[in-house]
């Protein structure tokens, strides 16, 4: 195991879809990212694992939920979203403003070019 | 086939929850609780466990069954999904074959465009703009810094990702593995074979 020990935190975090191995799977990158996001604040002491279980799990027992658990990972950042607002982190208004930054900015970049938050024309 | 697929300019597009991804890495950055960097590090941990099992498994049906081979060279997209890997946003699938004359390699841009349902996570380097833009250029040098030296015979096709058409490159089968199974020939197929950036490994050299 590497040094972030994320096995506690895998134990710590209900219905993650997990490998044979034990690691968590992921399907998209965001989904690793909001993973490791996570697990940063989490070292950083911006929120205590079982904190974290908590929002997670409010997420998940939401009414409307897949069957299939395919959108674990929509929960899993809206859980993230949820804390860091509570957290007065930031705000809700914040995070929608800069989500539709960044997809006006994904538009306007050109095939082959990173995409920046400055390509969005809006800004 | 021919050695650049057009490829239409309106296909960087982040769905909603890339989106807001992003929007937390942005926030939580600028507040300094985050890098990007301990992000990468803490996503490459996991990039090369996962995902990629899924393609292996696609190269060692390919190689054992001809008629599946067949299916993947004409409609990759459902004879991968046929296995159950398909992506969340549908998009469509393309194998490349390596042959004794032809290597192949794919590039991608810096989005969105990697089969992750196959591949699983991309690789850091994959997503570098040097990686991409030098890929074009001079994909031989690049495949030397990957320590791999084709004979310059060897024809090298590069194939440019795009969010709507994935690639996955179809290695080529190592010699000495007609006795073995599929699951034994998985263990034979690292990632980097499938992007084009390795070769399947010799026998003995699974895991």
């Amino acid at each position: 195991m590497n040094a972030h020990e994320p096995s506690n935190l895998l134990t710590g975090s209900p219905e993650l879809p997990k490998s044979l191995e034990g690691d968590p799977v992921f399907a998209e990158p965001w989904q690793a990212e909001a993973f490791a996001m996570t697990v940063r604040l989490h070292e950083k002491g911006v929120f205590s694992w079982s904190e974290w279980a908590e929002a997670l799990s409010r997420e998940l027992y939401q009414p409307g939920r897949c069957a299939d658990g395919s959108d674990y990972f929509d929960c899993w950042v809206a859980a993230l979203s949820r804390l860091v607002t509570e957290l007065s982190i930031t705000s809700e208004a914040q995070l929608d403003h800069l989500t539709r930054s960044w997809q006006r900015a994904a538009e306007a970049t050109p095939h082959g070019q990173p995409i920046l938050l400055e390509n969005d024309p809006a800004l | 086939m021919h050695d650049h697929d057009d490829h239409d300019h309106h296909d960087n597009h982040f769905p909603d929850m890339q989106a807001r991804v992003k929007a937390l890495e942005t926030v939580l950055t600028q507040k300094g609780l985050i890098d990007p960097a301990a992000i990468d590090a803490i996503v490459e941990t996991y990039e090369t466990k996962i995902g990629p099992r899924n393609g292996a498994r696609v190269v060692a049906k390919a190689w054992s069954e001809p008629d599946f081979a067949d299916w993947l060279s004409r409609d990759a997209t459902a004879a991968i999904a046929s296995l159950g890997y398909s992506g969340r946003q549908g998009e469509h699938m393309r194998a490349v074959f390596n042959t004794p004359e032809t290597h192949n390699l794919v590039v991608c841009t810096l989005c969105s465009c990697y089969p992750w349902a196959v591949l699983g996570l991309p690789p850091v380097w994959y997503k570098a703009p040097p990686y991409r833009s030098r890929a074009v250029i001079d994909p031989r040098g690049v495949l030397e810094e990957f320590g791999l030296t084709l004979p310059h015979t060897k024809k090298i096709r590069v194939w440019d990702s795009t969010a709507e058409l994935r690639y996955i490159v179809i290695p080529e089968r190592p010699e000495g593995t007609e006795g073995l199974d599929q699951d034994a020939l998985t263990d034979l197929v690292p990632r980097d074979s499938m992007i084009g950036t390795g070769l399947a490994k010799p026998v003995g050299a699974g895991r």
